[in-house]
């Protein structure tokens, strides 16, 4: 595996057009400039670069395989099917690139503390993982509701000797996490490094969660050459606050000829309340530092969402996603409970993989667009995470009590 | 000198806090008009916001009061408040809320409407002085002042923030959120001097301050003490008998922070 490539960004201002910025309460202002100074002097640093490569080798089991989905190719009768394997990183998800990352980064900062925010739990438990082993104290912020739906997360992260926080206030959901998580920053900067899971959030966290997660398309485009001496014509990755698209995307962007694909979380449908489709239903607004796209009333109070994905049920999207979409230049699609569900049995049934469930809007996307799609062409999907967190949800879902 | 400025001439200023719409649009209007009554020189009317990540749990639980029975409550609900205020007092006023409110409604019709009913001034906790570019012109243009957070790690952004300011600066008294507290960052004198030696323009000190006490010694550091919390948990156990409790506490308050002869 070769180096990941830092600066494919050019940009690094945080702007992303009119998107982006720094949004925040001036008592985390100093702070973002010395995490943003710390980090464009680390991303050239060659010990870091070194340090940074070790880990995403020697622990996170990379590069991840992009796998031929034979069955899956032929029985969709149209493009060739390539999975990006990030399921069979270390912890199960792409999460772990972001989070070897900054985990560095706030060490170098001298950091002794990391907090978090987390959804399903993957991203806390990426970051205890990585807080255990730096020997670094981990404190995780997740919404009551979420902490009682993935009480094996809860268990696996106090296991990792994280301290889990149910967050009570609001929805007690995703967003409200990110909101306690912020508030407990405000209070505790010194030793605090906020180690945000998404790319999304004030600058720099898109631009480095970004960075971190390129590693996704750096190796996928090299993969792919080498096994066919092509590039993809369509990138497809499902997008919750979008760190692993923008990760999937990244080194393809300025390849007119790829199309990119963000699968958002419909929920009941994309036309229904409960849903979690922001670009599609979501208009431009403030919030949680950053200008991008959320879903709002006309007053501009963020709604509740809804989604079976906890990855996925968040109501705004990263600001460069903002302007992908805004410029044309990605599609986003809503992709309801029942199509992933669908998506969730199928591509466990067709190549023995248990997907996430976040991944599997990806998947139920690719099912549609495949046959209508050359068999000349080639689409490349990046699977996210494993399902193994989800399975009871789905036998729920399909009314099988497999709980005691 | 702008009308907010103007509230600090030759006294301490006392800057009570309550939340509109809680417990309702009557509610909030004799709310702020007992606290003119009792003596208040600016009041600040927050508009509530679905998750205000800058305020603590009393605040946050007053704007789920106030969201409760209409989670889409218009701007312009809230503006009518004010109008009625208006007929009442002409205490000077000022907003706290999130960008976004402000976003969402369009910064030059925002403004507009501050400027025709007497909102002098905008506290806006996620708008730092990096992204007020974007709101400054409209807000000029309306004579709208931008209250800036200055905080215990502002460190060497101190000066760039006071020097842009006007009407008033707000001193964030402690690290963290809004909310009641017994103890301050003791480098407050110091933030403070930094802070006059760049710009005439007043300041006052909040976050946690509850007591008469904590006003007293507030006011001696700095022009003036905003009190939040403790007014909005005043509304939150007193419902529609809180005008008369929020008179009672503004006047005790308001003497409390000129205990002591203006230097
Ligand atoms: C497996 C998996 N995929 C996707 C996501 C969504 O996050 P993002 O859009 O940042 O990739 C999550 C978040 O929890 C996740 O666990």
């Amino acid at each position: 595996m070769t180096e990941l490539n830092l600066n494919l960004n050019k940009n690094t201002t945080g702007r992303y057009g009119d998107y982006g910025g720094q949004y925040i309460p001036e008592t985390l202002m100093n702070e973002l400039d010395r995490m943003t100074k710390a980090y464009e002097h680390y991303k050239n640093d060659p010990e870091f670069k070194t340090e940074l490569h070790d880990l995403l080798v020697d622990y996170a089991n990379r590069p991840s395989l992009l796998y031929y989905a034979e069955r899956m190719t032929k029985d969709l009768g149209g493009a060739q099917i390539y999975l990006k394997r990030e399921d069979l990183n270390h912890t199960g998800a792409h999460k772990i690139n972001n989070v070897i990352g900054q985990a560095l980064l706030a060490k170098h900062m001298g950091k002794t503390r990391l907090i978090a925010e987390t959804g399903a739990g993957q991203h806390g438990v990426a970051t205890a993982t990585i807080a255990a082993y730096f020997g670094m104290e981990c404190e995780v912020f997740m919404g009551k509701k979420d902490t009682d739906r993935q009480k094996l997360n809860v268990y696996r992260m106090e296991l990792l000797g994280a301290k889990v926080h149910p967050v009570t206030s609001g929805s007690m959901v995703l967003k409200d996490a990110i909101n306690a998580a912020l508030q407990d920053w405000t209070k505790r900067i010194d030793d605090t490094y906020y180690l945000m899971g998404s790319a999304t959030g004030p600058h720099p966290y898109p631009l480095m969660v970004r960075d971190f997660q390129s590693v996704i398309s750096q190796e996928a485009k090299t993969q792919l050459k080498e096994k066919t001496g092509k590039l993809p014509d369509m990138v497809v990755a499902c997008v919750g606050g979008g760190s692993n698209a923008i990760g999937s995307f990244a080194n393809f962007i300025d390849d007119p000829s790829v199309q990119l694909v963000g699968a958002e979380a419909a929920g009941k449908g994309v036309e229904t309340e409960l849903t979690a489709a922001t670009v599609e239903r979501g208009s431009n607004g403030i919030f949680h530092g950053m200008k991008s796209m959320f879903l709002q009333n006309k007053t501009g109070q963020i709604n509740p969402v809804y989604s079976i994905s906890a990855g996925l049920d968040y109501p705004g999207v990263g600001p460069e996603h903002a302007y992908l979409a805004k410029t044309g230049r990605a599609q986003y699609v809503g992709i309801t409970d029942d199509e992933a569900v669908d998506a969730f049995e199928y591509i466990a049934k067709m190549e023995g993989i248990v997907a996430a469930i976040e991944s599997c809007h990806a998947v139920a996307y690719v099912r549609k667009i495949a046959p209508k799609m050359r068999k000349d062409q080639i689409i490349v999907c990046t699977l996210s995470g494993r399902g193994d967190k989800d399975v009871s949800s789905i036998a729920k879902y399909r009314g099988v009590d497999i709980d005691d | 000198m702008t009308k907010l400025t103007d509230a600090f001439k030759n006294k301490k200023a006392f800057i009570p806090f309550i939340a509109a719409n809680d417990p309702d649009f009557e509610g909030t209007v004799n709310n702020v008009v007992a606290l003119a009554k009792g003596g208040a020189d600016i009041v600040e009317i927050g508009i509530p916001f679905s998750d205000p990540i800058a305020d603590g749990p009393v605040i946050q639980a007053a704007d789920i009061r106030a969201l409760k029975e209409d989670p889409d409550l218009p701007m312009d609900t809230i503006f009518d408040m004010v109008a009625e205020i208006r007929k009442q007092t002409d205490v000077p006023l000022a907003f706290l809320t999130y960008l976004n409110i402000v976003f969402q409604y369009g910064y030059e019709a925002f403004t507009a409407r501050c400027e025709e009913l007497g909102i002098y001034g905008l506290v806006i906790p996620d708008m730092p002085l990096e992204e007020r570019g974007e709101l400054e012109p409209a807000a000029k243009k309306h004579h709208v002042d931008l209250i800036p957070l200055v905080t215990p790690v502002s460190g060497d952004r101190i000066e760039k923030i006071a020097k842009a300011a006007t009407g008033f600066i707000y001193v964030v008294s402690s690290l963290g959120v809004t909310g009641e507290r017994s103890e301050f960052a003791n480098d407050l004198s110091e933030l403070v001097t930094r802070i006059r030696k760049v710009t005439d323009v007043p300041t006052a000190i909040g976050f946690g301050i509850h007591t008469p006490e904590q006003a007293t010694e507030m006011a001696q550091i700095a022009d003036g003490a905003i009190v939040g919390s403790a007014c909005v948990n005043i509304v939150a156990e007193y419902g529609k008998q809180a005008p008369a409790k929020l008179l009672d506490y503004t006047k005790q308050m308001e003497k409390a922070v000129n205990a002591h002869p203006v230097r």
